[in-house]
């Protein structure tokens, strides 16, 4: 019996092909604007969060703001690093500076740190090795720098090994980091120079540490917290002294806007779907009036009240799954070739989003073809046989 | 033919409209009945309430008072979902335009009876060809009612009314919107298939026709009168 209403429905739709296209139109552009709009959100949000996961997910920025008299030194960064929740501190002092090598300068960040910085913020090294903790202790005159930096100041030369002067300085090159792709980061360090803690401070000459960075043994929020009550002990309790960036929180909140976003737009789509069903009610109603003669045959021969309704919701449901699938298709495509126009982001169709536009599209073929399709049921034989002559 | 089986048996069938506020007594304690292969026309003059007497015997519509056992089952006690199953199972209806169904090929029309009654595939084919078979028309079995004539169409509605082996079949009118000539074929037919056994009703206004059914009962002002072997 389902076999023969879906056959049914499918004659009735393929006999009238423009309007059912025209009636499938609301829900093709509603699936669409669904889809291709959640999926532009999703992509988009993959692509914010990937960079922020990449600048560490785990880590804490914090800068002293009003030392008050009492700055931070390297033993106090031990002292922080001793609580349970704290993995890892490293100091992350920088100042721009002109760096040379050859007839070739620029203007590069500075960073004085110490070897657990490399852990901390999950740099890698493309060739040599970081800063280590005899160099920190030796003041030793050796860098590390990023890959932007190589190639800007030797070109397509290895750095390794090479010497780079930076305020008259010469440092020995150790070390070249792995190009970062992410587009934060590298706004955020720029053409990065890594030295180490006592001889960047010397050279600023101010040995305390401004700035650092943490790393959590286990969430992020505990080291946060153990840092806070470090920090405002130290700092008369006055919080203003100083600023902890929790990258982890910077990222739950965009995650926050982000989901209200998808939440907003597909709300928006929605109505048009709703839309759509209306369209869908609309052609069902004249559908069946037009077809009353039709429902009279039927009953006359013996169809019941479950056969007639079931026609006309399947074909109600028919159209709309098959407006589904056309509206799929587009979303598909033009998420491609977004896709290909954004280059770096890729869109792609979750299966969330594909079963949340399915579902919802029956849904509406169902509520807004029950009507029509009643209506058709409830028709009296007699009156229906006699319609139209 | 006494010891025949009763097929249609009615009982002071009364059935009244309102039309416009005013009582119209289509029938008005009408009573008949009709034995198993009998070949019936009932005749009238419209308005005389032939078609409320056909619709109550097809099971369209239900009496407002009175008896009426089809087959020895009383058709009032039941719900229209069960009446619609009775039409499917006991009745073969033929109409005066046809009613064929445009959008379908005349083996689809044929077979529709049979999906409703939930004949399996294979079990359909078989009974509908057959069906065509009897009314000649088994090699336009592809064609649309469009492309067929009024006496083809008309027999092709013969067949879905044949398909489904009902106990009764019922004709409304069938050479109505035919010419003469085809008018003739269809009776011819219907004479051929009351010889095979099955039990014909039709109604006309033409008494040229009704005379050349078995038994003829006329109907007037809603009641019934036979008119026995004209």
């Amino acid at each position: 019996m389902i076999i023969q209403s879906v056959k049914m429905a499918w004659e009735s739709i393929t006999s009238n092909k423009l309007r059912s296209f025209l009636t499938m139109l609301g829900i093709i552009i509603g699936v669409l604007s669904l889809v291709v709009m959640v999926s532009l959100v999703n992509g988009a949000t993959g692509a914010v969060t990937d960079q922020i996961n990449s600048l560490g997910n785990d880590m804490l920025s914090v800068a002293v703001l009003d030392d008050k008299g009492v700055p931070l030194r390297l033993e106090d960064l031990q002292t922080i690093q001793a609580d349970d929740a704290v993995l890892q501190v490293a100091p992350s002092v920088s100042a721009q500076m002109t760096a040379k090598h050859g007839y070739k300068d620029a203007f590069v960040s500075v960073y004085g740190t110490t070897s657990a910085y490399y852990d901390i913020n999950g740099l890698e090294l493309e060739c040599g090795r970081f800063i280590k903790t005899v160099d920190v202790e030796n003041a030793s005159y050796v860098a590390v720098i990023s890959k932007e930096a190589e190639e800007e100041l030797f070109g397509d030369d290895s750095a390794l090994g090479e010497t780079l002067n930076i305020s008259g300085r010469a440092f020995k090159i150790v070390g070249v980091l792995k190009e970062n792709d992410s587009m934060i980061s590298m706004m955020v360090s720029g053409l990065a120079v890594y030295v180490p803690y006592t001889v960047e401070s010397r050279m600023a000459g101010q040995p305390y540490v401004s700035s650092f960075c943490v790393s959590a043994r286990n969430a992020t929020d505990e080291a946060e917290k153990a840092v806070k009550d470090y920090l405002l002990a130290r700092f008369a309790k006055d919080d203003n002294a100083f600023a902890i960036i929790n990258i982890s929180s910077v990222s739950d909140a965009m995650s926050t806007v982000t989901d209200t976003l998808s939440l907003l737009l597909g709300g928006v789509a929605a109505i048009s779907l709703l839309v759509g069903g209306i369209g869908i009610m609309n052609i069902m109603l004249v559908s069946v009036t037009e077809r009353t003669k039709e429902i009279g045959i039927r009953k006359a021969i013996g169809a019941g009240r479950k056969s007639i309704l079931m026609q006309f919701l399947i074909e109600a449901l028919m159209l709309s799954l098959l407006g589904c699938t056309i509206g799929l298709v587009f979303s598909w495509l033009i998420l491609e070739i977004v896709s290909v126009i954004a280059g770096s982001i890729t869109f792609t169709m979750s299966f969330g989003t594909v079963a949340l536009a399915v579902i919802f599209s029956s849904a509406i073929g169902l509520l807004f073809g029950l009507y029509p399709a009643n209506k058709a049921a409830k028709k009296h034989p007699i009156e229906a046989l006699r319609y139209g002559g | 033919m006494q010891n025949k089986k009763t097929v249609i048996s009615m009982k002071e069938i009364t059935k009244i409209y309102n039309v416009g506020g005013e009582e119209v007594r289509a029938l008005d304690g009408a009573s008949l009945e009709i034995r198993e292969g009998e070949f019936v026309s009932i005749i009238g003059p419209s308005g005389s309430g032939k078609s409320t007497l056909m619709n109550i015997m097809g099971c369209l519509d239900v009496q407002d008072s009175g008896k009426y056992l089809l087959d020895n089952q009383a058709i009032e006690s039941y719900s229209e979902e069960e009446l619609a199953k009775i039409r499917n199972k006991k009745i073969g209806f033929i109409f005066q335009n046809f009613n064929l169904l445009s959008r379908m090929t005349a083996f689809a029309n044929v077979e529709l009876p049979l999906i409703y009654q939930k004949v399996p595939a294979s079990k359909r084919k078989e009974l509908v060809k057959e069906a065509l078979a009897q009314v000649g028309l088994l090699e336009r079995s592809e064609h649309k009612p469009s492309e067929l004539s009024g006496g083809q169409q008309q027999r092709v509605a013969i067949a879905r009314a044949l398909a489904t082996k009902p106990s009764i079949l019922l004709a409304d009118e069938p050479t109505g919107n035919l010419d003469s000539k085809t008018g003739e074929e269809i009776i011819r037919l219907f004479k051929e298939l009351h010889k095979k056994g099955h039990t014909i009703v039709f109604i006309t206004h033409n008494d040229d026709i009704a005379r050349q059914a078995q038994r003829c009962i006329r109907i007037m002002d809603g009641r019934v009168t036979e008119v026995d072997g004209v």
